[in-house]
């Protein structure tokens, strides 16, 4: 269904400017009822702002948006609910310790009673295969299933349009697939749907039009079907990529050795891990895969050292040193980078010198009897910035005013820069803008080829597959037998992560 | 030791008067950690509903002015609170401590005209018959109003927090308030409402100590009561009923301690006046040892700032 005389939704010259930053300039499209429009784009590309002053969370500097014909400025969600324009977060906006009624409640303008709340989410969520127990708490739900709750929050309320932003980056394979088939069931029932992502696959397969944004402008629209996916991530970076290059080299003797590994997760809400064993050898790259939360921060943490656990559980170069600490680790030749850059893997509020000797002093040797030798801190610090090209003014900068990208490339940097004898590392792409994601992948890659063990936990398929050379995913806490990466099919990488978590089992289960 | 001196009704009784301010305190400051507003000024937020209740009673003679004014002084200064963290984003840990020396402080100076005056006497209800009901009459039916308001506002937040809109709402922002935000609720604005909620508490609190436990001025009149309402708060796991439960288990305590030393108990006074935070302590021990059930009750943004960055 294309848009050809109705239009639903049309914007006309939105502007949005931050401080330092333009995130929007001079963007128009239009959506007709019933069509699922692509909005596709780069991290950063003015995406979430764009959808956002259509939610009514941001107020567009000028420009002008109409809705059925009608002015449309919602000053807030609750106006933009009303007129039935819903939204699914990309990172949930949900409640953990509420339950799922209470959190479908708390989206809708005028909720039900709470028991006739809880049968319509039973109904609803059934009629399109996403079945919900009401009663459950958010915290104890798969982030599939989550998602679920955002859906059917949107659902009830009979929206005309449904933006989603980023939906598939939390599902399995075959989660997809049932999204895909609920979101065009919706369209054939009139709801169009406004689709942010930078998958070009799920775009081409899914969307009627799109509209492709760089550095908040709009270069370009197509009929994704009419485009290959190669054309579309040129519109979309401006540029032409190359895929990293991998290695042919043969690897070497086991590295790190991990058996039987159980340990609890530090959060209620986290997922233990349950009888974890792989082993790595020089010079290869495991690549690790999961839904989010099924037990990769406490994987990250458990191999760096944060979570200790007996002594044999994890071997470094034949060493048992589970019952070690991370600077322990480290000086056994152990790095690690986590996932939350800022706070986690680096400290906000310090310098990028700083954060070199936080985690580099033991292997570079920058603390010598209690003193700090700044002159060499401040050469390792440099010598990161340099050589994985972090754009930034210079190494007194606080790393809270590096971008995504740049602070990645310097976090993982650092801890490549050490020298390490095995490395892992928690999504290190995540919201990281494609050339930044390339080099960082190419870093690895390298690491890999000069004899190091590395580790990459991630739910980017495509990155696994585009640098690890065995491939195990991570469901509920328990790690299945990692496989070579070449000949794996999507549908094999789909079971082995889960499958479709219940979802499918649900068209079954008809009353 | 003579342990026939202690009479159980009249313990009992005179325990449910000796709840009342922490109990008070409590739930104001549960309203508060609700929406994930950390608030430690509740013992300055009390001492000031304290004096501005007993100088307001003494002037217009009359106890329920005073209990009217003492909430109003125990807002006034959490609004100081709710500016400074809400609208400046100060630390709320710092801000909170700092409330309670600025409480001490400012409470001191007001009383010094009041010190050894009594206020008018604040009457107890008249239940007619129904208070010669031998021990159930004693026990029930012999209490001022505020000890039954007390109850009823226990009932209230419970109710408000498990089946109204509002509470849902005032749960949402103290778990995830970049979540609220994002449906478009005013989370700053809900927690201010929470804040002084929380200082009108303190304020009755405050003001029952002065009115009716003691009655009269001397300075350092809450003498940690605040305090103790904040561990009471963690004690019971941010639930209503438990406010109500913890609150009479340390009254309890309390009471057994000053009959104990009427009755002669061969055991330093010392002992026995420190023995209801020793057991707070203890309690609050045993609570966190299980971290992850403590953990889920917890407002999951207690004591986080709230600045909406996009």
């Amino acid at each position: 269904m294309t848009g050809t005389g109705e239009v639903l939704l049309r914007v006309e010259g939105l502007t949005k400017a931050y401080p330092g930053v333009v995130a929007n300039s001079d963007v128009s499209f239009a959506v007709a009822p019933g069509e699922v429009h692509a909005l596709l784009g780069e991290n950063g590309a003015g995406k979430s702002t764009l959808v956002k002053m259509i939610y009514g969370l941001v107020k567009p500097d000028s420009g002008t948006m109409t809705l059925r014909g009608a002015a449309y400025a919602p000053a807030k969600p609750g106006s933009a609910r009303q007129q039935g324009v819903a939204m699914v977060f990309q990172h949930f906006s949900l409640f953990e310790a509420l339950n799922v009624a209470e959190n479908v409640a708390l989206g809708m303008q005028h909720p039900p009673r709470m028991r006739a709340l809880a049968s319509r989410i039973r109904q609803v969520s059934q009629d399109y295969g996403l079945p919900l127990d009401p009663d459950r708490l958010v915290g104890d739900l798969s982030a599939g299933e989550r998602q679920r709750v955002e859906i059917i929050r949107c659902l009830l309320q009979d929206p005309k349009l449904l933006i989603m932003d980023e939906p598939t980056s939390v599902l399995t394979p075959q989660e997809v697939d049932i999204l895909f088939q609920t979101l065009r069931q919706l369209s054939a029932e009139g709801t169009a749907i406004l689709y942010i992502s930078h998958k070009l696959e799920e775009i081409r397969a899914l969307c009627d039009t799109a509209t492709i944004l760089r550095r908040g402008k709009v270069v370009a629209t197509c009929t994704p079907r009419e485009k290959s996916a190669r054309d579309l991530a040129e519109m979309m970076v401006g540029e032409t990529l190359t895929p990293p290059a991998r290695s042919a080299k043969a690897k070497g003797a086991v590295a790190l050795e991990v058996s039987g590994l159980s340990v609890r997760s530090p959060n209620p809400f986290g997922t233990a891990l349950k009888n974890v064993s792989f082993s790595v050898r020089k010079g290869e790259i495991l690549g690790i895969a999961g839904v989010a939360g099924n037990g990769q921060d406490e994987l990250l943490l458990a191999l760096s050292g944060e979570l200790r656990t007996a002594r044999d559980t994890i071997r470094i170069n034949d060493a048992g040193c589970g019952d070690a600490g991370p600077n322990e680790r480290r000086r056994a030749g152990l790095v690690a980078a986590p996932e939350e850059r800022l706070g986690h893997a680096a400290a906000p509020d310090m310098s990028l010198t700083e954060n070199a000797l936080l985690s580099g002093a033991s292997r570079k040797g920058l603390v010598s009897r209690g003193l700090i030798d700044w002159a060499a801190t401040r050469a390792f610090a440099g010598q990161i910035v340099d050589r994985f090209d972090v754009r930034t003014p210079g190494i007194w900068v606080a790393a809270r005013a590096l971008s995504g990208g740049n602070l990645q490339k310097f976090v993982v940097g650092r801890e490549l820069s050490q020298a390490p004898a095995i490395v892992v590392v928690n999504q290190p792409t995540w919201g990281v803008d494609a050339s930044a994601a390339a080099a960082i992948r190419q870093a690895l890659i390298d690491r890999a080829a000069e004899g190091a063990a590395v580790v990459v936990i991630s739910q980017d398929l495509d990155e696994l597959l585009e640098i690890a050379d065995r491939f195990a995913a991570l469901n509920g806490g328990r790690l299945t037998e990692p496989r070579p990466t070449q000949g794996l099919t999507v549908d094999e990488i789909g079971l082995m992560m889960g499958g479709a978590h219940g979802m499918e089992v649900a068209h079954h289960v008809h009353p | 030791m003579d342990l026939s001196a202690i009479n159980p009704a009249v313990l009992i009784a005179s325990l449910m008067v000796a709840a009342v301010p922490i109990m008070l305190a409590a739930t104001g400051e549960l309203v508060v950690e609700k929406a994930g507003v950390l608030n430690l000024g509740v013992e300055g937020m009390m001492i000031m509903g304290a004096v501005c209740g007993l100088a307001i009673a003494v002037e217009a003679e009359s106890p329920a002015v005073g209990f009217l004014a003492a909430a109003a002084g125990g807002a006034a200064l959490s609004l100081i609170f709710a500016f400074l963290t809400q609208v400046l984003l100060a630390n709320q840990v710092a801000t909170g401590l700092a409330l309670t020396l600025f409480g001490l402080g400012l409470s001191s100076l007001i009383g010094q005209g009041y010190v050894g005056i009594k206020p008018p006497p604040t009457p107890r209800l008249d239940f007619g018959p129904l208070t010669d009901i031998p021990v159930l009459g004693t026990i029930l039916f012999r209490h001022d109003p505020v000890v039954y308001l007390s109850v009823l506002i226990i009932a209230a937040v419970w109710a408000l927090l498990k089946f109204t809109r509002a509470g849902l709402i005032l749960r949402a922002v103290g778990e995830n308030h970049d979540a609220a935000h994002a449906l478009g609720y005013k989370v700053q604005r809900i927690r201010l409402a929470a804040i002084l909620f929380g200082g009108a508490m303190a304020g009755l609190g405050g003001a029952y100590i002065s009115l009716v436990r003691v009655p009269q001025w001397t300075d350092g009149i809450t003498a940690g009561a605040g305090w103790i309402a904040l561990a009471i708060v963690v004690f019971a796991s941010w639930k209503p009923w438990r406010i109500l439960l913890g609150a009479y288990l340390f009254g309890g305590i309390t009471v057994l301690q000053l009959n104990l030393q009427a009755a002669g108990a061969r055991i330093p006074v010392e002992y026995l006046s420190m023995s209801p935070y020793l057991i707070t302590i203890l309690v609050l021990v045993i609570m966190s040892a299980d971290r992850g059930r403590a953990a889920l009750n917890a407002p999951a943004a207690l004591g986080r700032n709230f600045h909406a960055s996009r």
